[in-house]
């Protein structure tokens, strides 16, 4: 009799969607009231956000600007030069995911140098050479607009703040008094001021501190003030990556005879900068968020243009639609930035050891 | 080749580390300084003085927002009036945002399937946009689309909410007020040795001696019993009233006016600030080893002594650092009112500068309140965050 115990069922609500549904929704009691309040705002919201989107909301000020959108006031005759720039880009990010797990094969060698190669090859096209040459006549980069102006000020921010970065985050890191002091100085005074004061100084001062005869342009003096911006952030992260190798890596380089710049360069900043990438995308997407605020100084970045889209005679007043479009592509592009930076850190296995 | 205990052999001076390290900082600093000696003689080469000056001089621009100013009085007064607004906004913000934070930090967390994810939803939006596209929809696509001040949208109190903001009810200061805030000192008093009293018994026999009711009813019950004794009410309700004057023109008379610039910076800072400090609070409150929780069930705590009294006082202690920083930025992200019309002391700093051309002295004023604004905040929540060591251990 014993080993025919009849095995019982669980009851049904404890298993099942029943059960996923009394656990997750229905228990304790306040719970079902949190539920049925959630459920009436999403409905709510839901029930707003849809018949603006397919009622009343005019779609066609994004599809008639699309283009706009995208690279504003380049000459669309030149457009080509902007696709081939994204297509070469995204060859060489194909080529590095592909080749990720080859550690020993020569072709990264290759990628990394055709990285470095193509920041200049780019720049040059799409800013060409003279007025009048046949091939590539050229696009001033006052007239650079657009998601294209927001991703060039994002890409050379960032590229262009990683050494400065390595610089002063090696001399905050520094025995010399008056160094440390100095960077230190320097770090702390631009995190402590908002990106859009650094950005004026840059507009407005930094022209009265230069020689007259040296004319930056309204895009190269919004990059200066955002690179010089982000080297303090940057610097900050690489001295947090310097602190995580242990001090047995410094004392093993001296013994084998590394003097100190040889050090640094072999040994200590190859493993600092592994710890870091990860902290570097955040900046980087914070960086991406904030080239919105060149709009401020009268760039003509994504944000730029849309309200200047606003203000077309045949769309005025559509705000909701426009903006919403702006932060929907934002939002694509940060969210599969951070969800990558996610992959990466485990990937890297930062803060496994 | 040297054997132990020689002399000590002569390293020629340029290769001596002590000389070589104070050499490399006199170049540094050389380098530095010539630099900036250099942007000197170009700012001099432009025929411009360095001066503050400019600053008791006539504005002759007005300023809309904050406390009174007129187009007469000085720079100095409108860069306060600048501060002024940039600091209130600071204050109702971080208020605002951590009330949002730890409410939403909390729900994320929620054993409730639909609560957690809908905090979740919210916190990737915010994070994952920029600030600044969260404020032009916030007042172009909301604020600005609401209805005229003519056809208000009249909500309790009676405020009124319209396209020009908000006009609301508020509290004013009768002239018996004098008579009546000793009895707020008292009750602020009574409750303070109270709580010590408490503090007291708990230490000694384990548990207060007072129920924590009475540190409540001492806080009410004194204020109203002075109420009833001051002769008159000592605070009077502004009301807002709709008043059409000739020729059909509206206008609002008495109340608080919030302006829609300030409600959309206010609503935008506090959206954005408040999905950061979520997920600092959910960090925070994931960082207490489960142990506790389940240590402090065996014990006998009910739920709500647990949050109280075990997870949330272990949780602070990692929530506060980064809650610093995320105050900060509040902050420093207010500067971007200027996009919105918001007259806060970058923008008043904007038009000072566009009337007196004082590039270098204004932007030396915005850095300087800007430091000094984040070091004050900084310093009142490094002592919070001491005292919360302290009590924790």
């Amino acid at each position: 009799m014993s080993d025919q115990a009849e095995v019982k069922k669980p009851p049904r609500v404890e298993v099942g969607v029943l059960g996923w549904l009394k656990k997750n929704l229905f228990s304790p009691w306040y719970n079902t009231l949190l539920t049925v309040v959630s459920v009436g705002f999403v409905v709510f919201f839901g029930r707003v956000i849809l018949l603006w989107a397919f009622h009343s909301a005019r779609w066609e000020v994004v599809t008639t600007n699309l283009k706009v959108f995208m690279i504003g006031r380049y000459p669309a005759a030149e457009a080509w030069r902007v696709l081939v720039s994204l297509g070469v880009v995204a060859l060489l990010a194909g080529l590095t995911w592909a080749f990720r797990k080859a550690k020993d094969s020569p072709v990264r060698r290759w990628l990394v140098l055709a990285w470095i190669v193509s920041f200049p090859v780019i720049g040059i096209l799409l800013r060409g050479f003279g007025e009048d040459n046949p091939f590539l006549p050229k696009v001033s980069a006052e007239v650079w607009s657009g998601l294209l102006l927001t991703l060039v000020l994002a890409i050379v921010g960032i590229v262009a703040s990683f050494p400065l970065g390595v610089l002063l985050a090696l001399g905050r890191r520094s025995r010399l008094p008056v160094v440390k002091v100095l960077c230190t100085i320097y770090i702390e005074a631009i995190r402590g001021v908002p990106l859009i004061s650094v950005l004026f100084m840059s507009q407005l001062m930094l022209p009265l501190f230069l020689p007259p005869q040296i004319r930056l342009a309204t895009v190269m003096r919004a990059l200066t003030g955002i690179t010089l911006f982000s080297a303090a952030y940057t610097a900050e992260n690489i001295r947090g990556g310097l602190a995580a190798v242990p001090i047995g890596q410094y004392e093993a380089a001296q013994a084998v005879g590394l003097n100190k710049a040889l050090m640094m360069i072999l040994v200590i900043l190859p493993q600092a900068l592994r710890n870091v990438i990860p902290a570097i995308v955040g900046q980087f997407i914070s960086l991406f968020k904030d080239t919105t605020l060149v709009v401020i100084v009268g760039l003509l970045e994504l944000l730029g243009i849309a309200k200047a889209v606003t203000g077309q005679r045949q769309f005025i007043g559509l705000h909701q639609e426009v903006y919403f479009f702006v932060a929907l592509l934002f939002f694509i592009c940060c969210y599969l930035m951070s969800h990558a930076s996610r992959r990466l850190e485990k990937a890297l296995g930062v803060g496994e050891r | 080749m040297r054997t132990p205990g020689s002399e000590t052999s002569k390293v020629p001076f340029w290769r001596d580390i002590r000389v070589l390290r104070i050499l490399a900082q006199i170049v540094f600093l050389m380098v530095v300084v010539a630099g900036i000696l250099w942007a000197i003689s170009n700012y001099r080469q432009r025929g411009l003085i360095f001066s503050y000056s400019f600053l008791e001089k006539e504005a002759s621009f007005d300023l809309a927002e904050g406390i009174q100013f007129s187009p007469t009085d000085s720079y100095a007064r409108a860069f306060l009036v600048g501060v002024i607004n940039t600091i209130r906004v600071a204050v109702a913000g971080i208020v605002l945002a951590t009330l949002l934070g730890l409410i939403t930090g909390i729900a994320r967390l929620s054993r409730n399937w639909l609560v957690s994810k809908i905090a979740t939803v919210y916190i990737e939006i915010i994070r994952n946009t920029p600030l600044l596209v969260q404020l032009f929809f916030l007042y172009f696509a909301v604020i600005m689309k609401l209805p005229r001040l003519s056809e208000a949208v009249v909500m309790p109190g009676p405020a009124y909410l319209s396209n020009r903001g908000i006009v609301a009810p508020w509290p004013r200061l009768a002239e018996t007020f004098n008579l009546w805030w000793p009895f707020l000192v008292a009750a602020a008093a009574a409750a303070v040795v109270l709580i010590i009293i408490r503090r007291r018994s708990q230490q000694r026999i384990g548990r207060p001696s007072i129920r924590a009711v009475w540190v409540f009813a001492c806080l009410v019950l004194i204020p109203v019993a002075g109420w009833l004794v001051v002769p008159g009410n000592p605070l009077w309700l502004d009301v807002p009233e709709l008043i059409i004057k000739s020729g059909g023109v509206l206008k609002v008379e008495g109340g608080v006016n919030f302006s829609s610039e300030f409600i959309a910076l206010l609503l935008g800072l506090v959206i954005y600030t408040g999905a950061y400090i979520a997920e600092v609070v959910r960090a925070g409150i994931q960082s207490v080893a489960k142990g506790q929780t389940e240590a402090a069930r065996a014990q006998g705590f009910t739920s709500g002594q647990i949050t109280r009294l075990i997870v949330l006082p272990q949780a602070l202690r990692v929530i506060i650092p980064p809650l610093i920083s995320q105050y900060l930025n509040l902050t420093k992200n207010s500067s971007l009112a200027i996009a919105i019309g918001f007259l806060d002391l970058y923008a008043v700093s904007q038009t000072m500068l566009n009337q007196s051309g004082r590039v270098v002295e204004v932007f030396f004023m915005i850095m300087g309140s800007y430091l000094a604004i984040s070091l004050t905040i900084s310093l009142i929540m490094n002592i919070v965050n001491k005292r919360m060591q302290i009590v924790e251990r």
